[in-house]
């Protein structure tokens, strides 16, 4: 009890108190000291491309990412519901691997994965006669490649879950269709996907709110580059609290970044109350 | 926590191709299924074998244009160069202690917590039951500088309390264990009062052993979330000897090291074998858990 208030409630109210501050290196020994700034760090947040330029690499990420994370969770959920029976528990852990496994392991892995001269996936395209990228120092290309391993890491935990919901269909409403001649995709379409909602709902919720706290991958991957354009939000506040001691000025970043997830949060009450 | 047991029951939910008009039709359909199912498999697989060979390649190997998927030779000079230029048994024991202590104090406040705000009346409740669902959707950045600060303020950056404290009650898990004990019915608390059990032995001899699966999941989920954890000890811990396994692969695969592969790989496979080995061990828990636990959400 006391714990919990002490390191995650009071965390949060201070949190907001110190972005109104300027608080920097020399405050650290006494916080109630920092100088009061009031909106400062707020309107030098609007000024600041660097901050912008993070914001956008992060929607990008998420307005790709989770769809596709989704969209792959789904049809193998699917393909795993229907159809597949032999092996599932071993496709189900196959598959869900990744998800259990350290990002910054992954990471490591990827990076060499995608490194244009000793990487494995130039390679295989070497074999089918193209000439690879250098995935990661290319700008156009970095937040791409970044994006495919995220959905490679996290459609595992879709999937899953997914399963999940897919099982508590009763199998009686796919019978009676299957007895009016619907076929598979139709099945999908007509019985699985509106039976699905709330869960694909919350999925969706939930996979935005862990995508817009991106940090680890370009951390390790890109280090925010080239020319910032894996820059994620979360890596913008790190840079700016420990990098380069502005915590007043990460902690009003790190508010916007709340503020976000929040009104998402708010969003899918709002609808998952209308729906049910 | 009904939908717990749905995952493994075997084709539960799938009719057995009743008709034999659409019998072959169906079985082409399930063929490419298999197919692309098991293609979808090489690629979720393959980038931990090569992780695996990689640690294994002697150093020239990494030279080779293009590169070659089978090691030349077997070594482990990789995992030599681990022991020798860096200190890994120290992470792999700063690692093992953070997520042990994490989860065993996970597995001892959570529950109470969770039966206090299920179970029992008392004042404010409702304003901490609000406080819990309020930060499970905090971001971790968020809290993370104030952390530091605190922490700073408190003299334990650097050091086990430091990794361990902020993390033994969690929202989650609170959340989890409320969720659980609101489905123990009242009457079996009531019978074990009138038989004049006070509250701390209806918890410690009623609610606990009913509650067992539920802590199975809880801790697991504990253990590998705190061994796979990052921002947090990547700030908290500064100096070499409390990095955990995260921490210091991170900042030596971007650091001076970042161009040795061999050794970055064995790295991440000390990183990720355990992880593995309890992922294996405990499938069903872990995925029926992260099934129910969505769903509950």
């Amino acid at each position: 009890m006391i714990l919990f208030g002490v390191f995650l409630a009071f965390p949060i109210i201070a949190s907001f108190g110190l972005s109104f501050t300027s608080f920097g290196l020399t405050d650290l020994q006494n916080p109630i000291g920092a100088t009061f700034v009031g909106l400062d760090n707020y309107a030098a947040l609007l000024s600041d491309d660097r901050f912008w330029k993070s914001l956008f690499n992060t929607v990008y990420f998420v307005v790709i990412g989770v769809p596709a994370t989704l969209l792959f969770g789904l049809l193998i959920a699917n393909a795993l519901n229907r159809g597949v029976t032999r092996f599932r528990t071993v496709f189900r852990v196959g598959y869900y691997l990744p998800v259990i496994t350290s990002i910054v392991a992954i990471a490591v892995v990827w990076r060499f994965l995608l490194n244009p001269d000793v990487g494995l996936i130039n390679m295989a395209l070497a074999a089918i006669g193209i000439d690879g990228p250098a995935w990661l120092a290319n700008p156009a290309l970095a937040m791409p490649s970044i994006i495919v391993m995220a959905v490679w890491r996290n459609l595992g935990f879709a999937m899953i879950v997914f399963l999940a919901g897919m099982q508590a269909i009763p199998a009686s409403l796919y019978e009676a269709a299957s007895i009016d001649g619907a076929g598979r995709w139709q099945m999908f379409k007509a019985i699985t996907i509106p039976l699905l909602r709330p869960t694909i709902l919350f999925m969706t919720v939930i996979t935005t709110i862990g995508y817009l706290q991106l940090f680890e991958e370009p951390l390790v991957m890109t280090d925010g580059g080239p020319l910032d354009a894996t820059l994620s939000v979360t890596m913008y506040m790190y840079q700016q609290g420990f990098e380069f001691f502005h915590q007043g000025y990460a902690s009003a970043i790190a508010y916007v970044l709340f503020l976000i997830v929040a009104v998402i949060a708010f969003l899918q009450f709002k609808f998952l109350r209308s729906d049910d | 926590m009904t939908a717990a047991t749905a995952p493994n029951q075997p084709q539960a939910g799938a009719p057995k191709a009743p008709d034999a008009a659409t019998g072959s039709h169906r079985r082409r359909s399930a063929r490419w299924s298999y197919i692309l199912l098991i293609a979808g498999l090489v690629l979720m697989i393959g980038p931990f074998l090569w992780m695996i060979l990689g640690s294994l390649k002697p150093a020239q190997d990494f030279l080779r244009n293009p590169p070659t998927f089978l090691p030349s030779e077997f070594t482990t000079s990789s995992y030599g160069r681990l022991l020798d230029q860096l200190d890994f048994p120290r992470f792999f024991f700063n690692s093992s202690v953070i997520a042990l202590a994490v989860t065993i104090g996970t597995l001892v406040f959570c529950p109470m917590l969770g039966y206090a705000l299920a179970k029992l009346p008392w004042r404010g409740k409702g304003v901490v039951m609000g406080v819990v669902l309020a930060t499970l959707m905090v971001p971790a950045g968020i809290t993370l500088i104030p952390n530091f600060v605190l922490m700073s303020n408190l003299g334990l950056v650097n050091t086990y309390p430091g990794l361990i404290l902020p993390f033994l009650v969690g929202p989650f898990g609170v959340f989890l264990m409320r969720q659980f004990m609101l489905s123990i019915p009242d009457e079996l608390l009531e019978a074990a009062r009138m038989d004049g059990a006070n509250e701390f032995r209806v918890f410690r001899s009623v609610v606990m052993p009913i509650a067992t699966p539920v802590l199975a999941t809880l801790g697991i989920l504990t253990f590998l979330g705190s061994w796979n954890s990052f921002i947090y000890p990547f700030v908290m811990a500064q100096e070499p000897q409390m990095y955990t396994l995260p921490v210091a692969l991170a900042t030596f695969s971007t650091g001076q090291y970042q161009a040795d592969h061999g050794m970055l790989m064995a790295g991440s496979v000390v990183l990720v074998v355990p992880v593995l080995i309890v992922f294996i061990l405990f499938q069903r828990w872990i995925t029926e858990g992260i099934a129910t636990t969505g769903l509950k959400g």
